[in-house]
């Protein structure tokens, strides 16, 4: 039996995978985590296609932009699921108690927080894929008729879950639990702020400045663009991903500075309830 | 000596520590503390609740920062090297936990693989005939008893063969049938590696047992550091109980000026 020595080794491969694997191990043993991955978006699918439905019929405004409601809480539920899918990854270690054990192994934060973020993908894509189709099925609404500007959107939203994820982890890891319901609740701060539903135009003068600084308002935005105007706006993703580099890099700078804060508190000698 | 009359380079200590110090707020946990644990011991860390054990482990460990002193475990500075080497080492506790919904074999291969452990498989099995869980390899960890589980969480901190093993309170809460089973399997542990341990617990015939020295610390400092031997000559007793108490409750030195 040997040991391989990459311990010294920055980025490891298999490292990332023992933690895929772990967290997979988990979404198969539960067939009620599977489903609670697809219900809540499949919920607010309805709900907002039959809204949709409804205006369009009094409204000709609405009539023209067909889709627009529907890929908006497509697009929300992919920003607000891609970070929670990395939050609730994190959160299993703390329910589990299991946080000291990945502490002390080799695994390093980078490798740990990029198993979160392959995580997030893939219960995004469990959860969001079929969501899609029934609402091709369902509205007529084909998100993947989108094209390119979907992969350009989707890039976005998740860079912007993520960043948001990596932060709500390093608080927990420094808070501990009684940090948990940022997890669930921290998105939701920046929805009527992305203007997930409505044009910025809609906003107070003043509050429009706060809106432009978020990533997903350009993507919101070109969404809007794309569906009722048929023009996709590169200008917007381009802005998108600079201000997320950004926003990515002071997440990822927040998170080791919380990590080392929790280790000079004994913070992860408590993790757990 | 060596033939040629020179004397043999001491092999280096395994684990080094010099003046640590932990403080949370206006608590100081350890206050400055210093020993040094060669290369292939057995040492019993002995105190009551708050006296630092488990503080201390954990700065061996680089969980928890110091706020001053120094830490060397296998040759690298800890916390700053940690990378270097905590493929080397391993760590038990009853305080931590391991995801109950995995089986047995899945908490392993992840942790083997964490750990780069070749060939897994076959590590998996051999622990598993090893530590008597083989009926309970695919049964999920939440779904075992108190001494299943730590004979998992046993597996867990044995899978990487480490140099280093560090254990709090390994057999706390266990039934004496399944504490005594387990110290046998450290004890086998330790003869066929030559690792070097480090035993945090409160149970005396364990660490009589199983040690070969003992630290005894109380609010935060080391109080006394020798054999359970000649800890028991020297205080006059004849259990590490009995030492521990006079140690606990002020009468070690009295005791010990009296002898």
């Amino acid at each position: 039996m040997t040991v391989s020595s990459t311990g010294a080794v920055a980025l490891a491969p298999h490292r990332v995978g023992a933690m895929v694997l772990r967290y997979l191990y988990l979404l198969r043993s539960s067939w009620t985590r599977l489903l609670e991955l697809i219900y809540w978006p499949a919920v607010q699918l309805f709900v907002w296609g039959f809204l949709q439905f409804y205006i369009a019929q009094n409204s000709g405004f609405f009539a023209r932009a067909t889709g627009v409601f529907i890929a908006a809480v497509l697009m929300w539920d992919m920003l607000f699921r891609g970070q929670l899918g990395f939050s609730v990854s994190f959160l299993e270690e703390m329910w589990s108690r299991n946080l000291a054990n990945l502490m002390i192994s080799p695994l390093r934060p980078v490798e740990f927080v990029s198993a979160l973020m392959i995580m997030s993908l893939i219960r995004l894509a469990i959860g969001m894929v079929p969501v899609t189709l029934l609402a091709i099925i369902f509205f007529g609404f084909n998100l993947y008729g989108l094209g390119i500007a979907l992969a350009a959107f989707f890039a976005n939203l998740i860079l912007t879950g993520w960043a948001v994820g990596i932060v709500v982890a390093g608080v927990l890891l420094r808070n501990g639990m009684g940090a948990e319901s940022l997890a669930w609740t921290l998105m939701f701060v920046l929805m009527p702020l992305t203007c997930v539903y409505y044009p910025v135009s809609v906003l107070p003068h003043w509050l429009q400045f706060i809106a432009w600084a978020l990533p997903p308002t350009y993507v919101f935005e070109g969404m809007r663009a794309l569906i009722m105007e048929h023009i996709f706006r590169s200008d917007l993703m381009v802005e998108a991903f600079a201000l997320n580099g950004l926003y990515f890099g002071l997440a990822a700078a927040a998170f080791l500075g919380l990590l080392n804060s929790a280790r000079r508190a004994g913070s992860l000698l408590q993790s757990g309830e | 000596m060596c033939a040629f009359g020179k004397p043999m380079p001491m092999p280096e200590p395994a684990v080094t520590v010099d003046q640590l110090v932990k403080t949370y707020n206006a608590t100081r946990a350890v206050e400055g503390i210093s020993f040094a644990l060669a290369a292939g011991s057995v040492t019993g860390l002995l105190g009551g609740n708050g006296a630092g054990k488990t503080t201390t482990i954990a700065m061996i460990l680089g969980l928890v920062t110091p706020t001053s002193g120094t830490i060397n475990v296998l040759g690298a500075e800890m916390p700053r090297q940690r990378y270097q080497v905590l493929h080397r080492v391993n760590f038990e506790s009853p305080y931590m936990d391991m995801p109950h919904r995995l089986t047995v074999r899945q908490n392993l291969k992840v942790f083997g693989q964490l750990y780069a452990v070749e060939p897994l498989a076959d590590r998996i099995d051999s622990l598993a005939r090893e530590l008597d869980l083989v009926e309970f390899l695919d049964r999920p960890v939440g779904k075992l008893s108190a001494g299943q589980k730590t004979r998992v969480a046993l597996a867990k901190a044995l899978i990487n063969s480490p140099d280093l093993l560090l254990l709090d309170e390994p057999t706390a809460s266990l039934d004496p049938d399944t504490a005594d089973w387990v110290r046998e399997r450290l004890e086998r542990f330790r003869e066929q590696r030559g690792a070097t341990v480090l035993l945090a617990s409160h149970n005396m015939a364990e660490v009589e047992r199983l040690c070969e020295r003992v630290i005894i610390m109380k609010r935060g400092r080391i109080e006394d550091d020798d054999t359970p031997q000649r800890l028991l000559i020297r205080y006059g007793r004849e259990t590490l109980e009995d030492v521990f108490l006079d140690v606990a409750r002020g009468r070690g030195q009295a005791r010990e000026a009296a002898q």
